[in-house]
C-alpha cells in the first residue's frame, strides 16, 4: 500500500451527555480518494473538523507525515497540508479570484508601506486556474462566478498552500451534472498528482465514480469500510443505515385522473425568448430535471406568483387562474415547497408551531385576532402526521435536522388544501432514512389527488421517484420520458439539448 | 420574550429606589406626575419606532415630521381659525401620509430605510423653516382650541392625560403586535422577509403598513407636544427625539437586525430613559452629562442582554444536544463560537444539515 499521509487514530469527541464521536480510527493514503458517508449526525462533519483543527478531540492522536499532534490548530493543520473546499464556500464575493486564493496570506510590496500585490498574487493564481481547467482569469470578482467556478477557486487555494489532504464537504450539492463531472475529473487529476482527497457525500453514484475506498460512519463511529471492488449502492447504504433500504418507487394507487395542472405557453423572466408547456394530472409525481440553470427553479417561482409572468397562463383542471403573487397562487392552492428551506422555506428563529400557520393564519383568525387554541391544534396535528420529532410545537426550527426542517415546511402546506405542489430539491442535504420518509408523503399526496411537480437534480431521486420526468434545457422543456423509457442516459441526452434514444430505452 | 421584560422593569425598580434613597424628592408625587407626563409624550411615538424597527427598519424622520406637522397645526388653529377637530385630523392624516410615502418608497421603490426617512429629517426640517421663515410660532392669549389644549394637556385625578394615552395606545398596539395576524406577519417579515412572502404574505404592504402607524403616532405625538410648550419654533422642535425613540426601543429589547421587541420593552425602555433624565437633575449631575448617562446605560444594558442571551442559547443547545444526540451538535458549536451572529444568521445559511 501507498505511503499513509494522515492517520487518525481513536478519535473521540465527548460534549455534555454526548459522544459525538466514539473511537474513530481513519488512515488516508498518498494519492487516494477516501469517500466519507454517513447519514447527518453520523459524525462525519465533526470529524472533519477535529482535522482541521477547528475543535479539540477529547481523546486520540492526529498522525500526519508520522508526527503525532495531540492538538491541531487551525494554522497547524493548514501548515500540514490540510485544506478544506467547503459545503457552503467560504469566498469573498467582492473580491476578485487572486484575493480569495490570497486571502489572509497577501503577497507584499513596497517595502515599509507593505501594500498588496496584486500583480504577483495574480500570477501566482494563473497557472494554478490553467491546471484546473478553469476558464476566468484571476481579476475575476467572485460575484461573477457560479458555483462550480467558485469551487475551483477554493480548489485552486488548497493547491496554493500545497495541500496534500482536501476535504471536500458536499462538493456537488448545488452543482449541475456537467459541473459535477468536470469535478470528478478535477479529483482524478489531484490523486494523479498524488494529493489525497476526502469526499464526503450524500450522492452515491458520485463516491462510486470516484472513491477508492469508502468509510462509513454511523452514530459517531466507523461501522464499515469498503474497498472499490466492494462498492455497490447496496452495500452502501446497508452500512449507513445498518439495514436495506426498500426500492424508492412506490407507484401511485391509482391511475393519473384528468384535470391538474397545465402550464400553457408560459415564459418567465430568466428566458424571456422561450416558451415553457408542460402538464401534470391529479395524482401524479412529474419529476423536472435539468442542468441547473435550465429554468427549472424560474418556472416553480412564476407559478407561484414570486416573479411575473412574461406570457402563457397556468391552468388548474382546465381553468385559467391568476397567479400574480404567491398570495394569489396559495388561494389557487399552488404551493412550492422552495429550493432554500432556510432561506425561503422557514423562518428559522420563529417555532415550529408558528411556521407551520404562516401561510394560513388568517384561517385561525377572528377579526384579526389569532386563536391560539385552534392554531396549537393545527400544528400539532401537521406535527404528529409528519411524525417531526422535535420536544414541543415551540421548538425553534432552527434546532431542528434537515429533515425535519422540510416536514415543517411541508405541515406548513398540508395544513391547507393543496392542488398542485412544486418540490425545489426537496431532499437535498437531507439523510438517507429522512429521504425516504419525504417521498413517502410526496406519493401519499399525490394519491390524494395532488398534482405534484418534483425539480431534482439527483438522478436517483429523479429517477427514482417520478411517475413521469420532464427535462428542460435551457429555458423550455425539452422532452418528456414515460416510465419505461427512464434510464440515466435518456435524462442526460435531453438535459444537454438531444433526442433521448427511445427504441434502446423502450427494448429491455 | 418576558424574561427581557422582567428584567428591565427590575431595573428600573432598582435605579428609582437608589435614587429614591438618595434624595427622597425623586419619589415625591409631584416628581412622579412630571415624569409620567413625559414618559406618555416620548412612549407614544416610541411605539411606532418599534413597530418599524420590528420590521428591520428605521425611522429618523421623527423629529422633524414634529416640527412641520406642529407648525402647520398651529398655523390651522391660529392664522386660519379652523375648527380644532378639523385641525387635529389633518394633523393626523398628515402624519399617515408621510409615513405613507416613506413606506412607498421603502417597499416599492425598494430605497433603504436608512436613506429614506435620512432625507425626511432634512427634508421635513427645511419645510418646517421655510414655511414659518425660521419664526416661532405659538398661540396667542386667544383660547384657540382650548378644549383640545386641555385634552392634551390636562389630568384625570391627577395622572396626565399623556400618560393615558401611552397605556392606551400600548394596549392597543400591544393586541395587534402579540395577538392578531398583522403582529405575527410583522415578526415574521422582520426575521425572514423572503421566508414570509413564500409563505404568501405582502411583506411590502405589512411594512409599509409598519410607518404609516408610525407617522400617525408621530401625528399624535406632535398634538400633545404642541400643546406641552404651547409653541413651536421650527428649527428646534423635536430635534433629536427620533433618537430618543430608537434608544427606548433598542433599551426595550428590539434588535436594529428585525423581528425582536414588544410593546411592554418600548414602554418601559422610554420609562426608563425618562427616570435617567430626571436623575440626573435630582441627584445634581451637571445637566451637560444627560446625554452621556444615557448613552452609558443603553450601551451596558444591550451589552449585558447580548451577553444573558446568549449565556441562555448556549443552555439550550446543551439540553437540545443532550436530547437529540450527536445530531444537533454543529449547531451547538457554531452558536458557542458567536453568540451575536447566530441569532441573526442561524447556521451558516447553506448548511445542508
Amino acid at each position: 500500500m501507498a505511503e499513509t499521509l494522515l492517520e487518525l487514530a481513536g478519535i473521540s469527541k465527548t460534549y455534555p451527555g454526548v459522544k459525538a464521536l466514539d473511537d474513530v480510527s481513519l488512515r488516508v493514503y498518498r494519492g487516494e480518494v477516501l469517500g466519507l458517508i454517513g447519514e447527518n449526525g453520523a459524525g462525519k462533519s465533526t470529524l472533519m473538523r477535529v482535522l482541521g483543527g477547528v475543535i479539540a478531540p477529547s481523546e486520540g492522536v492526529i498522525r500526519i507525515g508520522g508526527m503525532d499532534h495531540a492538538l491541531m490548530t487551525v494554522t497547524g493543520a493548514t501548515q500540514a497540508g490540510i485544506a478544506f473546499v467547503h459545503q457552503e464556500l467560504n469566498l469573498f464575493e467582492n473580491l476578485d479570484v487572486a484575493a480569495n486564493v490570497f486571502i489572509g496570506r497577501e503577497k507584499r510590496t513596497g517595502g515599509p508601506l507593505k501594500l498588496v500585490d496584486n500583480a504577483e498574487m495574480r500570477a501566482r493564481v494563473t497557472p494554478l486556474l490553467e491546471r484546473l481547467g478553469a476558464d476566468f482569469t484571476p481579476d475575476t470578482l467572485i460575484d461573477n462566478l457560479s458555483i462550480a467556478e467558485r469551487q475551483m477557486v477554493e480548489i485552486a487555494k488548497a493547491l496554493s498552500i500545497d495541500a496534500r489532504v482536501i476535504i471536500m464537504d458536499e462538493p456537488t450539492s448545488s452543482l449541475t451534472i456537467s459541473e459535477t463531472e468536470r469535478l470528478l475529473e478535477v479529483i482524478a487529476d489531484l490523486r494523479a498528482h498524488g494529493i489525497s482527497v476526502i469526499y464526503i457525500s450524500h450522492r452515491l453514484g458520485e463516491i462510486m465514480a470516484c472513491a477508492d475506498r469508502v468509510v462509513v460512519l454511523r452514530d459517531g463511529r466507523t461501522v464499515g469500510e469498503l474497498a472499490r471492488d466492494e462498492l455497490s449502492h447496496v452495500a452502501m447504504i446497508r452500512l449507513m443505515i445498518g439495514r436495506d433500504l426498500k426500492e424508492l418507487y412506490t407507484p401511485p394507487k391509482r391511475s393519473p385522473q384528468p384535470g391538474g395542472c397545465d402550464i400553457v405557453d408560459l415564459v418567465t423572466t430568466a428566458f424571456p425568448d422561450r416558451q415553457i408547456n408542460l402538464s401534470v394530472r391529479r395524482g401524479e409525481i412529474l419529476g423536472l430535471a435539468g442542468l441547473v440553470g435550465a429554468g427549472r427553479t424560474s418556472l416553480a417561482r412564476a407559478a407561484f406568483g414570486i416573479d411575473p409572468l412574461l406570457g402563457g397562463e397556468i391552468r388548474i383542471d382546465n381553468a385559467p387562474v391568476g397567479v400574480a403573487s404567491p398570495r394569489d397562487a396559495i388561494r389557487q392552492g399552488i404551493y412550492l415547497v422552495p429550493e432554500d428551506r432556510k432561506k425561503s422555506g422557514l423562518v428559522l428563529e420563529l417555532p415550529i408551531r408558528e411556521n407551520v400557520t404562516l401561510a394560513s393564519l388568517l384561517n385561525y383568525a377572528r377579526m384579526w385576532l389569532v386563536n391560539g387554541v385552534t392554531e396549537r391544534e393545527v400544528a400539532k396535528k401537521q406535527v404528529r402526521s409528519l411524525s417531526i420529532k422535535a420536544p414541543s410545537i415551540d421548538t425553534e426550527a432552527v434546532t431542528l435536522s434537515g429533515g425535519n426542517q422540510q416536514k415543517v415546511v411541508l405541515g406548513k402546506w398540508l395544513s391547507m388544501q393543496p392542488r398542485v405542489m412544486f418540490f425545489d430539491e426537496p431532499t437535498r442535504g437531507i439523510d438517507v432514512g429522512a429521504k425516504s420518509e419525504i417521498y413517502g408523503l410526496m406519493r401519499d399526496l399525490a394519491d390524494r389527488g395532488v398534482a405534484i411537480v418534483m425539480i431534482s437534480s439527483d438522478m436517483e431521486e429523479v429517477i427514482g421517484v417520478s411517475d413521469r420526468v420532464a427535462v428542460m434545457h435551457e429555458g423550455s422543456v425539452s422532452g418528456v420520458l414515460k416510465r419505461e423509457q427512464f434510464s440515466e442516459y435518456n435524462v442526460l441526452r435531453l438535459a444537454i439539448g438531444q433526442a433521448p434514444e427511445t427504441m434502446e430505452a423502450a427494448a429491455p | 420574550m418576558m424574561k427581557k421584560e422582567l428584567g428591565l422593569c427590575l431595573l428600573l425598580a432598582v435605579i428609582s429606589a437608589i435614587t429614591g434613597a438618595i434624595n427622597p424628592a425623586f419619589l415625591s408625587f409631584v416628581n412622579l406626575l412630571n415624569m409620567a407626563n413625559l414618559i406618555g409624550l416620548f412612549g407614544v411615538f416610541a411605539l411606532g419606532e418599534g413597530l418599524v424597527i420590528i420590521t428591520g427598519g428605521i425611522d429618523l424622520s421623527l423629529g422633524s415630521m414634529f416640527a412641520l406637522l406642529g407648525v402647520v397645526f398651529v398655523d390651522l388653529l391660529t392664522t386660519y381659525q379652523i375648527y380644532w377637530p378639523v385641525a387635529l385630523l389633518l394633523v393626523l392624516l398628515g402624519g399617515l401620509a408621510l409615513g405613507g410615502i416613506q413606506g412607498f418608497l421603502i417597499t416599492r421603490l425598494k430605497m433603504q430605510p436608512f436613506i429614506v426617512t435620512l432625507c425626511g429629517l432634512l427634508i421635513y426640517r427645511g419645510a418646517a423653516r421655510y414655511y414659518t421663515s425660521d419664526s416661532t410660532r405659538g398661540f396667542g392669549y386667544g383660547d384657540e382650541a382650548s378644549t383640545l389644549g386641555n385634552i392634551a394637556s390636562g389630568n384625570i385625578a391627577g395622572i396626565p392625560n399623556t400618560f393615558i394615552f401611552l397605556i392606551i395606545l400600548a394596549l392597543i398596539l400591544g393586541v395587534l403586535l402579540h395577538r392578531s395576524v398583522y403582529g405575527r406577519w410583522l415578526y415574521a417579515v422582520g426575521k425572514n422577509e423572503e421566508a414570509a412572502r413564500f409563505s404568501g404574505i405582502s411583506t411590502n404592504i405589512v411594512i409599509a403598513t409598519a410607518y404609516i402607524i408610525s407617522g400617525g403616532l408621530a401625528g399624535v405625538s406632535t398634538v400633545l407636544f404642541v400643546f406641552y410648550t404651547n409653541s413651536v419654533s421650527p428649527s428646534s422642535f423635536g430635534n433629536f427625539y427620533e433618537l430618543y425613540a430608537i434608544a427606548a426601543a433598542v433599551l426595550g429589547g428590539c434588535s436594529l437586525r428585525g423581528g425582536e421587541g414588544s410593546i411592554l420593552g418600548v414602554v418601559l425602555g422610554t420609562a426608563l430613559l425618562q427616570v435617567l433624565q430626571n436623575l440626573v437633575n435630582i441627584l445634581g449631575i451637571p445637566n451637560s452629562l444627560n446625554f452621556a448617562v444615557m448613552g452609558t446605560v443603553i450601551l451596558v444594558g444591550v451589552l449585558a442582554d447580548q451577553q444573558l442571551q446568549a449565556r441562555r442559547r448556549r443552555k439550550v443547545a446543551l439540553a437540545s444536544l443532550a436530547r437529540t444526540a450527536p445530531r444537533s451538535t454543529p449547531v451547538q458549536e457554531k452558536q458557542g463560537a458567536s453568540p451575536r451572529g447566530a441569532a441573526a444568521l442561524p447556521a451558516r445559511t447553506g448548511d445542508q444539515a
